[in-house]
């Protein structure tokens, strides 16, 4: 099998390997054929976030995706390619601070209902392998955007009953935040973890409403209806 | 910039341990060889034990006494005391940073069994436990602002012996992954938070491809005394074609184990060792065996395994709703470590160890699952609270000086023979002979092979003379460590010529008196038993 990967230039490389995930094919070019060979990777099997590249283009983790003949391999998109497949990733990362994505206080015994726990229990899965934002098109545009993960993360707390002020997260996503996604929905298609951060961007989206935030996208401030009668904000 | 607390490891242990010394007053820096979210913490999976009763009848002289048992009275009985006394606290805390644990109806924490326990004690966010609990830590870090440098491999400890000559730890030497450049942090305490070594197995292990003993190998340079190193859990149930882990909880939701006759061979529940052996036993008839999850229904497997049906499917193509799971037992976690004394500090002066690195014999010779995720936290805050006292009162004198330099580990490279090929002659040769039954001869080849590996090591090295982010050499550097830690585990397996726990020679198949005491590593390799 031949594959091509995205190094300083684009490098093909041959295995005699099938059925093999991406990461194995990697190992097996580093340990056998090219030591210089630079990815990332931890536990593989899904749940650390080290290893996820892009595919043809479209971001998989390494050690879940079946390598393909013809593949080709690319780091992640929006961080700064450190070497080959592995990228940078304190300023993705970064933007959870910008989110306050934390609880803002030890809690005190406060007891959560199985609805209460449902309410995050997929968006807790994050495993922060960053291929939402590497989807992400709005980056294209706007450098500073907090993010899908990072929203997603907002949302985890800013959905959990433990946390006594989520004022102060909405507060936090205003600016180039909620209003700044497109709902793209790339960043839903992309997550090996089946988050979807567009889904989490709508639900802040409401709670910023109630907390008084209109969208600043939409010229008429002052709310009104749309032709159909319904409300436009 | 001198910091009163340096925590090596970012994975549950390093995280508790630098919340509780920064919530103590003390000035954190958390060093990491990766990012804090990969670490090993995020593949627990089956849950985190602590008698709250929620699901059933429990008490915590229940898990003093199951966790005792386990351990094959090598355990510490007042460390294992003050780990289960601690445990619903630590729960409770983990819950109150925001841990999104899973619910009982009466919106209790929910609890399930694992194997060796006598009720239903392991608090479960799904079987993503782990993941969720690293998550929340990661999350509170940031939230006290706590500094996490990212990709920085710890090379050494630095240290000097005081007027008394007692030695402590003032520095460490790491390598920054990403220009090759040596830092050097001075501190007045080091926390140990590393992780074990299960990756000398190499692809028979469940572990990330991190678990390199870097921790336990530095310290041993350092002068640090580590203890009980023959003892590696093989967990039963991984992944037949990838090793890779499918919980406990599986069986203690109510899961068989079956052989190719489709017999059930085995108490499922009973604790690792011995079922482990028990599969052992069977695939050594020339049985294939199975995990067979389908009777709990596709609505349990989805809302309490989630990952475990993932994981099946993704890496042995088989959906474990309708099909039965072809396993195999394989190394999981390390008991042996660090020697840490009550307080969680070595024999190092401010230095402390935490998590899997380091050894507070409370697992003894055998684990019991749900009991790892207990002990980073318990123990993670112990050591990040008496790491901080220490760093109040420190005030011995040393000069900041560190003579390694990077270029070293280039020029003296050769690469006559691959290290990679050597790594995975080890992992083999463990597996098969330093597994889950030894006996003197296995033992003595492994040992004669690792001496092999080792005098030939001058022939090996980094063949990618690149500085940027050189995962060649970090991984030679890994390398090195598994090998001189893979000497220990060997020779300490020689030496104790009885069966305990997890560590059963064929050769000497019962307990025996003389040897219920740990064995103990000191700087020069020598082993001793003590109590």
């Amino acid at each position: 099998m031949k594959i091509n990967i995205q190094r300083d230039i684009l490098k093909e490389y041959e295995a005699d390997l099938n059925d093999v995930t991406l990461l194995e094919f990697l190992q097996n070019i580093k340990t056998s054929k090219d030591s210089s060979l630079t990815y990332s990777s931890g536990c593989r099997s899904g749940v650390c976030g080290s290893c996820a590249v892009r595919v043809n283009g479209r971001e998989v983790l390494a050690c879940s995706y079946k390598v393909q003949d013809g593949d080709k391999i690319e780091p992640l998109r929006n961080s700064k390619v450190i070497r080959d497949l592995v990228v940078d990733m304190d300023r993705a990362y970064a933007f959870n601070q910008k989110a306050k994505a934390w609880q803002s206080k030890d809690s005190q015994n406060i007891l959560l209902s199985q609805e209460d726990e449902k309410m995050n229990e997929v968006q807790s899965d994050c495993i922060m392998c960053s291929a939402c934002y590497s989807a992400c098109p709005v980056y294209a545009v706007n450098e500073e955007f907090i993010g899908p993960f990072s929203l997603t993360r907002a949302w985890r707390y800013v959905s959990d009953k433990r946390e006594d002020s989520p004022s102060i997260k909405i507060d936090a996503i205003q600016t180039n935040g909620v209003w700044d996604c497109t709902l793209c929905n790339e960043c839903t298609i992309v997550c090996p973890q089946g988050i979807s951060s567009k889904a989490d961007i709508e639900k802040l989206r409401a709670q910023s409403a109630i907390h008084g935030f209109m969208d600043p996208n939409i010229s008429n401030f002052g709310g009104g209806f749309g032709f159909d009668g319904s409300p436009s904000f | 910039m001198k910091y009163d607390v340096i925590i090596i490891g970012a994975g549950g242990a390093g995280l508790t341990a630098a919340i509780k010394a920064h919530e103590s007053g003390a000035k954190v820096i958390v060093l990491t060889k990766e990012y804090s979210t990969r670490s090993q913490t995020c593949m627990a999976q089956g849950g985190i034990n602590a008698a709250l009763g929620n699901a059933d009848e429990d008490s915590i002289e229940s898990h003093i006494q199951n966790t005792l048992k386990s351990a094959h009275n090598i355990a510490n009985e007042e460390a294992v005391r003050f780990l289960c006394e601690q445990a619903p606290y630590a729960v409770g805390w983990l819950d109150n940073i925001g841990v999104p644990f899973s619910r009982t109806k009466e919106s209790k924490i929910a609890q399930r069994k694992l194997g060796g326990a006598s009720a239903s004690r392991a608090c479960y966010a799904q079987d993503y436990t782990g993941l969720k609990i690293l998550h929340t830590l990661y999350d509170k870090c940031l939230s006290l602002g706590i500094e996490i440098l990212n990709e920085k491999y710890l090379l050494e400890l630095l240290t000097k012996e005081d007027k008394d000559e007692k030695t402590f730890v003032y520095g460490v030497n790491v390598l920054n992954k990403r220009d090759s450049s040596i830092e050097t942090y001075e501190t007045k305490s080091v926390i140990l938070a590393t992780g074990g070594y299960s990756r000398i197995y190499h692809t028979h292990s469940t572990n990330s491809v991190s678990s390199t003993g870097d921790g336990i190998a530095v310290a041993l340079r350092a002068g640090a005394r580590v203890s009980d190193m023959e003892f590696v859990q093989f967990h039963p149930t991984a992944l037949k074609e990838s090793a890779i882990l499918i919980s406990e909880s599986a069986r203690g939701a109510g899961g068989y184990l079956l052989n190719s006759k489709g017999e059930r061979f085995t108490n499922e529940l009973a604790p690792r060792d011995e079922v482990a052996r028990a599969i052992d036993d069977e695939i050594n008839k020339g049985e294939n065996i199975f995990l067979d999850i389908r009777h709990l229904g596709e609505n349990f497997i989805n809302e309490e395994l989630p990952q475990e049906r993932k994981l099946a499917r993704l890496y042995e193509k088989v959906d474990p709703v309708f099909d039965l799971l072809p396993i195999k037992p394989v190394a999981h976690y390390t008991m042996g470590g660090i020697e840490v004394d009550e307080n969680s500090q070595t024999n190092i002066d401010g230095l402390f160890a935490v998590g899997e690195c380091a050894n507070h014999k409370v697992h003894g010779a055998n684990r019991l699952g749900g009991n790892s995720l207990l002990e980073l936290v318990v123990f993670g805050q112990q050591a990040g609270e008496n790491a901080c006292t220490y760093a109040k009162k420190f005030n011995k004198e040393y000069n900041l000086h560190s003579e390694l330099d990077s270029d070293s580990f280039f020029n003296d490279s050769n690469n006559e023979i691959n290290f990679y090929e050597k790594q995975e002659f080890l992992g083999d040769i463990f597996y098969k002979n330093v597994a889950i039954k030894r006996d003197k001869d296995k033992l003595l080849t492994a040992l004669d092979e690792i001496l092999k590996i080792k005098k030939e090591l001058p022939l090996m090295g980094v063949s990618d003379k690149s500085k940027t982010y050189n995962t060649n050499l970090i991984e030679f550097l890994e390398f090195k460590n598994l090998l001189q830690v893979s000497e220990l585990v060997v020779q300490c397996a020689i030496r104790r010529q009885e069966s305990r726990g997890a560590h059963f020679r064929t050769d000497a198949t019962d307990e025996n008196e003389k040897y219920k005491k740990h064995s103990i590593i000191n700087k020069d390799g020598e082993i001793s038993y003590e109590d």
